[in-house]
């Protein structure tokens, strides 16, 4: 080790593949079904972009996380967005490829991507 | 990038209830759920709440499930790590309210705990170099080579107010001064990581949760005191933390934070590990640097005091582990972090094992000035089996007991002084009701008698004459002159001994003599033990109107003293029983008493 800045980009490194043991606080919580149900309709590719994704970003004070079954199995994979303060945003039929966009337009921007959400889908 | 981490205990409490096991099963059993690459298992330092160990915490959730068997792993995997359904059974009960989990640090063992030195302990994974640094590991280093004089340095540490943790709680800061004083060609720093008090495990717990702050406290203290060279003498009984510390040491030599020219400021430092082989006086500062240099572990006279001739004849510094772990926190956060916890003359925080008869048996680390009352009744979850509390045992066979009448006095050094105890190095056993304190006494000093290192008189001689006065005491054979002479032998030997062992070897006796003298003189007077534990001096006896005659008793007694016939009283044949306590176990009905 021969300088701060060396000693540094260790830690910025590290630092990043922990943050998950930070806990919730009062950050974004993204959470997908994970139950039978929802593993069967491809809960986990969808898991897995959530987690690439906000790792890509390198998004503080967002977790993801999986729950058991939300109920609507006809729905599955469903995504439920948990912001402080706010109402929660339910996401409904996941993909993986739907992920990018919501993390860009919904975590990041604070604009839910509407026509994904469980109200778009029921009302057709 | 992992979605979740498992962090599982590997300290030695929760390895000895098989976690090593459990980590096994659990990373083969996500392995067949094909979840190796989406799950990262870490096995970390203590958790503190040894009581409920196995400990496993599962982030980002941060659920905490206690007492967790191997079998249950399985169960874990499929229902929590594959499907995200919590198993509520294993979750430690404190942290389920309705629905939710509460996080950790709002539960009644952790909410008044402020963690400086087990800061990592539980957190990190202690093989990790990169995780110690991920927590701003070894920047208080690069601060101190690279922005501060070693000057600097100590007037932090003085500023700090921090204090031996060891036991003795001399300031930190003025003892590195006194080796930056004298000048040398070599200068030594020396870890004193030989934590010996029965019921002590603070040092141990550091050295396994996060023995990278160990080893650049260290390089701190030496660059700040003109050392190039260290050494940790850790106990042979402590294999995990040997392992660990030797991990790290090996990991910071990789990484150029030990060795030649560390972060190109032209300083060498570098660690050697030696092994104690589990004799009690190696933990005196004096003894433990003969040990280290090849001879038999004996304490000399001071001074010279180890700041001018210390270890190989030269200039040395010896701290403690917590002491030591407390350092880094105390450059990077400054002086001010430090002195603004704990009491005027008591900065910072201490860690305490706690043990004994108390529902939370760990680890605890609380600010300077908590109460007894705090600790015990909070954090500690209070008494088991409803039982009364007695008094507290601090400092092990050096300190002395704190009765049930001064739990509200705030802990710390100068307080514990003044009512004849001791702070001890950290170990905190609790005794209720039914704790002989007459026996507690002759517990710790039976103790000492075996650890003498027999070098000075008073110390070899005198501790064994006590322990036979005790020994007369319970056994209902003392008179009041004896307990006179018991009191006047302690002062004599604190006062004559060469050594801290022998300096405050009668601390146990004189502390229990204080508060409890009505105990040692019921036992010379009256024939009695009060508590019921000094077998000379009980009976057992079955009462005639609560035997069943149900026989079960006469058919556990070991040595055939109880007699009778089904469906009468029995009784007890005082001259062949041998006080072993087995019939009033077995009685279903509470017929039989002691007394």
């Amino acid at each position: 080790m021969k300088s701060l800045e060396e000693l540094m980009a260790i830690r910025d490194k590290a630092r990043a593949a922990m943050t998950d043991r930070e806990g919730n606080g009062d950050g974004i919580r993204i959470v997908v079904g994970m139950a039978t149900c929802g593993i069967a309709a491809g809960a986990r590719p969808v898991l897995n972009a959530f987690v690439d994704e906000v790792a890509k970003r390198g998004l503080k004070n967002v977790t993801v996380a999986q729950t058991g079954c939300i109920g609507m199995c006809q729905f599955e994979p469903i995504v439920e967005v948990f912001e402080p303060g706010k109402e929660k945003v339910t996401y409904v039929k996941m993909t993986a490829e739907k992920v990018p966009e919501i993390v860009a337009n919904h975590i990041v921007n604070g604009n839910p991507v509407l026509e994904q959400t469980v109200g778009a889908v029921v009302k057709d | 990038m992992y979605r979740s981490h498992v962090l599982v205990c590997g300290g030695t409490g929760c390895t000895s209830s098989h976690s090593n096991e459990i980590i096994e099963a659990l990373e083969s059993e996500l392995k067949a759920k094909g979840l190796e690459n989406e799950i990262k298992v870490i096995k970390t330092g203590c958790f503190g709440l040894c009581a409920l160990g196995p400990i496993m915490i599962v982030y980002p959730e941060g659920c905490f499930y206690s007492e967790v068997k191997v079998e249950d792993v399985p169960e874990i995997v499929e229902e929590h790590l594959l499907k995200g359904r919590m198993v509520k059974r294993l979750i430690y009960d404190e942290t389920i309210t309705k629905d939710e989990i509460k996080p950790l640090n709002e539960t009644n063992f952790y909410k008044k705990q402020k963690r400086i030195a087990l800061r990592n302990c539980g957190v990190i994974d202690p093989e990790s170099i990169e995780e110690y640094i991920a927590m701003d590991g070894y920047q208080a280093l690069a601060k101190c080579l690279t922005e501060m004089t070693p000057e600097d340095v100590i007037q932090v540490v003085k500023d700090s107010g921090l204090r031996g943790r060891g036991g003795g709680g001399f300031p930190t800061g003025l003892k590195w001064s006194f080796t930056a004083k004298n000048a040398a060609d070599q200068k030594y720093v020396v870890c004193n990581a030989d934590e010996g008090d029965p019921g002590a495990f603070m040092d141990r717990s550091v050295l396994e949760g996060d023995p990278h702050c160990i080893v650049e406290a260290m390089t701190i203290c030496g660059y700040a005191t003109g050392a190039t060279e260290g050494y940790v003498y850790v106990r042979a009984e402590y294999p995990i933390a040997v392992n660990r510390l030797d991990k790290a040491i090996r990991d910071a030599r990789e990484n150029g934070l030990l060795g030649k020219n560390i972060f190109n400021s032209g300083f060498d430092f570098d660690l050697h590990i030696r092994l104690g082989a589990g004799a009690f006086v190696c933990g005196e500062e004096t003894a433990l640097m003969t040990s280290i240099e090849g001879n038999r572990g004996e304490p000399r006279p001071r001074p010279p005091y180890p700041a001018v001739k210390g270890l190989f004849g030269k200039p040395t510094t010896e701290n403690n582990v917590e002491t030591f772990a407390n350092i880094p926190q105390i450059i990077l956060n400054g002086a001010e972090f430090f002195s603004s916890m704990g009491t005027e003359k008591s900065a910072g925080t201490k860690v305490f094992a706690l043990g004994g008869k108390i529902n939370n048996t760990g680890l605890v680390e609380v600010p300077m000035g908590t109460t007894l009352r705090e600790v015990i009744e909070d954090i500690g979850g209070g008494i088991p089996n409803g039982k009364k509390f007695k008094a507290a045992q601090t400092g092990g066979p050096s300190g002395g007991c704190i009765p049930a009448s001064l739990m509200d006095t705030p802990i710390d050094y100068d307080n514990l002084t003044a009512i004849g105890c001791m702070m001890g190095s950290g170990g905190l056993i609790v005794m209720d009701e039914d704790n002989c304190m007459v026996d507690i006494a002759k517990f710790f000093l039976d103790f000492t008698v075996d650890e003498s290192c027999g070098k000075c008189t008073p110390c070899r001689i005198g501790t064994k004459r006590m322990m036979e006065i005790l020994e007369k005491i319970t056994d209902g054979k003392a008179t009041l002159e004896d307990l006179d002479e018991l009191e006047k032998l302690a002062y004599y030997i604190k006062e004559n001994s060469l050594c801290g062992l022998g300096q405050t070897a009668p601390n146990p006796v004189l502390a229990t003599l204080r508060f409890f003298k009505d105990e040692y003189i019921a036992h010379i007077v009256d024939k009695k033990c009060p508590a019921g534990v000094c077998k000379a001096l009980l009976s057992y006896s079955i009462v005639e109107d609560k035997c069943k005659g149900c026989t079960l008793c006469s058919r556990k007694c070991p040595v055939g003293a109880i007699s009778g016939t089904v469906k009468n009283p029995h009784t007890i044949d005082t001259t062949k029983c041998i006080k072993c306590g087995v019939c009033m176990d077995s009685c279903k009905f509470g017929a039989i008493i002691k007394k």
